[in-house]
């Protein structure tokens, strides 16, 4: 490394028998104006170690793993890199020393290809041309097949994630930074991601793996550090602990399984006969031939990773898109296909988005004005004016009952954290007394106390003769609370089938559209 | 250390909740700015920049005809502006208002010039013809958007050259005054079709009510209105508009139509007012004018009122900066345009603000310059 060079022997503390950590951080602090996102942070990565950072939401991973790479800067605290002390400024230094990052969510550009992509943010600049064998011999050698000449666009989020991977691997790192990496993968594309990065590993490559997924940490990591509100709550030896331990470590308190209890399922509520909707983005998935019917009193769930129609299905749905027939989508006994989603509404269709802030939530706007966004039909509005008692009241109701930590009902939906702004939303649709409720990826990115509660929900509300759709990415979350399920893949759905009699394997097979090879 | 930060040691840093002082502040700081660039400016040219200020500010408010020419070149403005902002809040980007404006001015003017004697209706039939002129004009714009995605600004921009076209037209041909001398322009409207004078002995006439009336109705649609909160969402954030089922359709015809009504009204009060006739010049730019009132005033009706104001000093000091400076007419385009560019500058520090980068605290930290050869690679202490 050319930090060497600089690193005088006065410098080095460690007798050289030992190797020193990889990466060494010291109370580490940064305060934002509103939060102090990182309380005096310790954190050891050793040489070719996979040490797992655990935290819920807003516990300070993100901002550490921002300082580590030179995004942003800490108050206080310092740095050793492989026992020097550093001072990362930019991410190009960071690179410099040799870490590699993969970001949760991706930063490639879709119109170029692989190879330009990368050329884009690799130093020295190198043509593309010159850079695609290197790319495929990279990827080959490491199990992540890899074309440089494709366009980005084409490629599934799963191949999206490779090429970051490789793209940090080009820089032959010597720690790796992987945020929330499996968020997006199939199972059986996690299990190949761990055995590349359990290589990386065994070549000494440091491995520094975000996640909430106790089970992928306690299968993959050697060690972990656990992240509470700032703090560094406790560290642990993953394979030694059972969920519920580590759990306990990121929460903080006890957590109580939610639980399906048998019930026969009513009428049905929402049913999509043979819906076939081409997609009006030019880069997205049409949906072929969909067949769906949920009633009342179940919760119906559909797998899939996100790219195979999801967005398409859930407008098709909310109304967002209109359909081309009106029969496609009944809601009741009505045909809704040609219904806008006023109307749909009107039908007692409730719906939650996966986008919180800018769809789910106007972000610049109040709760108060939230709540009015689409609960105006409960007495809101009175001869065109907006009776701002009324909205007032129901957004306070609902922060009450879905226990939405805010400031008030007057605080912005953005200032909100992500867990709390979805509760507020999952309750105002709830509260608008659904008779069919449709919730996209109702998790993704809350907390595990307030996807636990939002989960309570949604299952009191099946016991109530809901009936119930959820999309999600989250296989464990679907196995949790579904009666029956079914798996979105190229726009296709595969049969609906009781959850019971649907092992994870299958899914995984589903998921990557096998049963579809006319897609 | 970066060198730049060494010599600029801030950097702008999100701030957690926007800025409300900075929300009002940020406009006077935008004047104020103005008036430096100006000071220098006038410096610059070889005029005593005191009393150039004198010219341009002071005096062509310093009497009671004065400040009513204030208030007569505000009204226009005022009127325009009102409707776009709440277009521009709906996120509808109305730039012909000039055009509408215009069209406006020639709905009530064949009103006045062509309708049979509707004795006390007369007025209030112009006004009807101007507000609808300015409408159809924008409904153009709200059908070619609605119907076939074309974008409002290109549409609305270059109807404002149809209608300008238009007009002149109709003034150098069949519309013109037979009796004028061959000038381009209609005949004079008489009494019953020329807006009341709200003060003798200056021109300022109840279309500047008007407009107040109209700030301060469009303030109250604003903010109680569950049609004006449709707007607002649909501006601020379209998918939750999508979301919660407001049609987008209605949205930009709402916006374009009152926008488009305003300028209309706008237009004929212009005409049915100082000018008193159809001519080939019946603005002097108020339209596009109006698109920097409506930001400087926050795009809140109620802020509209104050930034109609001071657009409509700049318009009288420009005048009399030509007359007594010699300066060229380019002037009042200038400052309009400084004072736009530095709002939208200020505006910046709503939601950001600078803060100092503070040095690491590292353990035994040595002198910075003798590491200063490896700031690119490793900060080494």
């Amino acid at each position: 490394m050319q930090v060497m060079r600089f690193a005088s022997p006065g410098f080095v503390m460690q007798t050289p028998t030992t190797a020193p950590p990889r990466l060494h951080l010291q109370g580490i602090t940064k305060r934002y104006p509103a939060v102090l996102a990182n309380d005096r942070i310790d954190l050891k990565v050793d040489e070719g170690e996979i040490h797992a950072l655990l935290g819920e939401n807003g516990a300070g991973k993100s901002t550490l793993m921002k300082i580590v790479y030179g995004v942003v800067r800490p108050d206080a605290g310092s740095i050793e890199w492989e026992g020097t002390p550093v001072n990362i400024d930019s991410p190009a230094m960071a690179r410099r020393l040799g870490i590699g990052m993969v970001f949760q969510h991706f930063s490639l550009f879709e119109t170029l290809t692989v190879a330009e992509n990368i050329a884009l943010s690799i130093e020295p600049r190198v043509k593309p041309s010159v850079l695609a064998p290197r790319i495929r011999q990279i990827s080959e050698s490491y199990g992540l097949p890899v074309d440089p000449q494709r366009l980005v666009h084409s490629m599934s989020v799963g191949e999206r994630q490779r090429v970051e991977i490789v793209r940090c691997l080009l820089q032959s790192p010597r720690l790796l930074i992987m945020d929330e990496p499996t968020s997006v993968l199939t199972p059986q594309a996690v299990a190949m991601l761990f055995e590349t990065l359990r290589r990386l590993a065994a070549e000494k490559v440091s491995i520094l793996y975000i996640s909430h997924k106790l089970d992928e940490v306690r299968a993959l990591c050697d060690s972990a550090t656990v992240l509470r509100g700032g703090r560094v709550s406790g560290s642990a030896i993953p394979r030694n602990e059972t969920n519920e331990s580590l759990a306990r470590m990121m929460v903080g308190a006890d957590l109580q399984e939610c639980r399906l209890t048998p019930r026969a399922a009513g009428e049905v509520r929402l049913e999509l006969k043979s819906l076939t909707q081409a997609s009006p983005d030019p880069f997205g998935t049409s949906l072929h031939q969909v067949d769906l019917a949920v009633r009342s009193g179940e919760i119906v769930g559909i797998a899939g990773v996100s790219g195979n129609g999801q967005k398409e299905l859930l407008a098709a749905i909310s109304g967002e898109t209109r359909c081309t027939q009106a029969d496609a989508i009944r809601i009741g006994d009505r045909s809704a296909g040609a219904l806008d989603p006023a109307q749909r509404r009107q039908l007692g269709l409730s719906f939650v988005p996966e986008e919180r802030l800018g769809r789910g939530a106007v972000p610049d706007l109040s709760l108060s004005d939230n709540a009015l966004l689409t609960a105006y039909g409960a007495g809101m509005v009175g001869n065109g004016f907006i009776r701002g008692a009324a909205c007032r009241e129901f957004a306070r109701e609902t922060i009450r009952q879905f226990d939405v930590r805010c400031g008030s009902e007057q605080s912005v939906a953005k200032s909100l954290s992500g867990g709390n702004l979805q509760k507020f939303i999952v309750g105002r649709e709830i509260r608008l007394a659904p008779r069919v409720m449709v919730v996209a990826q109702p998790t993704w990115g809350v907390d595990i106390g307030a996807s636990q509660l939002i989960h309570q929900a949604l299952i009191d509300l099946r016991d109530q003769g809901v009936a119930v759709l959820v999309i999600s990415e989250e296989l464990d979350e679907l196995y949790a609370i579904c009666d029956r399920m079914a798996v979105l893949a190229g726009g296709r759905l595969s049969p609906v089938r009781p959850t019971a009699e649907l092992p994870v394997e299958q899914v995984g097979v589903l998921m990557t559209g096998a049963t579809h090879a006319a897609a | 250390m970066p060198l730049l930060e060494r010599v600029w040691p801030f950097q702008l840093e999100r701030r957690p909740v926007p800025s409300r002082a900075m929300q009002f502040a940020s406009p006077l700081i935008a004047a104020v700015a103005m008036l430096v660039t100006g000071f220098i400016l006038f410096s610059a040219l070889g005029k005593n920049p005191v009393a150039a200020f004198n010219v341009f500010f002071i005096e062509p408010v310093a009497n009671a005809y004065g400040l009513g020419e204030l208030l007569l070149k505000s009204t226009p403005l005022m009127l325009c502006a009102v409707g776009l902002t709440l277009g521009f809040r709906a996120n509808v980007w109305n730039i012909g208002a000039e055009g509408q404006l215009i069209v406006g001015a020639i709905a009530g003017g064949g009103v006045a010039l062509f309708a049979p004697a509707l004795g006390v209706f007369t007025l209030p039939a112009m006004l009807l013809a101007g507000i609808l002129g300015g409408m159809l004009w924008a409904a153009i714009a709200a059908w070619l958007r609605t119907q076939f995605h074309t974008s409002e600004i290109l549409v609305t921009l270059m109807l404002v050259y149809i209608a300008k076209l238009g007009l002149s037209y109709l003034v150098h041909g069949p519309w013109r005054d037979p009796a004028g001398f061959n000038f381009p322009q209609s005949k004079s409207f008489d009494d019953s079709q020329i807006l009341p004078l709200l003060f003798e002995g200056s021109r300022v006439n109840i279309a500047f009510i008007i407009a107040i009336a109209l700030a301060v109705a469009a303030a109250i649609f604003v903010s109680r209105s569950f049609a004006g909160f449709r707007m607002r969402v649909a501006g601020l954030a379209p998918a939750a508009a999508a979301y919660a089922g407001y049609s987008d359709k209605r949205n930009i015809w709402l916006a374009l139509l009152i926008s488009g009504g305003c300028a209309g009204l706008a237009g004929i009060s212009e005409v049915a007012g100082p000018i008193g006739m159809l001519s080939a010049d019946i603005s002097p730019g108020y339209g596009f004018a109006a698109i920097i009132v409506a930001f400087v005033g926050r795009l809140h009706p109620l802020g509209v009122i104050l930034s109609s104001l001071l657009m409509s000093l700049l318009y009288l000091g420009g005048e009399s900066a030509q007359i007594e400076l010699q300066l060229p007419s380019s002037v009042t385009g200038l400052f309009q345009g400084v004072l736009l560019f530095y709002l939208l500058a200020a505006d910046l520090f709503i939601n950001f603000r600078l803060r100092k980068v503070k040095a690491l605290v590292v353990p035994a930290a040595t002198d910075p310059s003798a590491t200063m050869n490896v700031k690119s690679t490793a900060n080494a202490s």
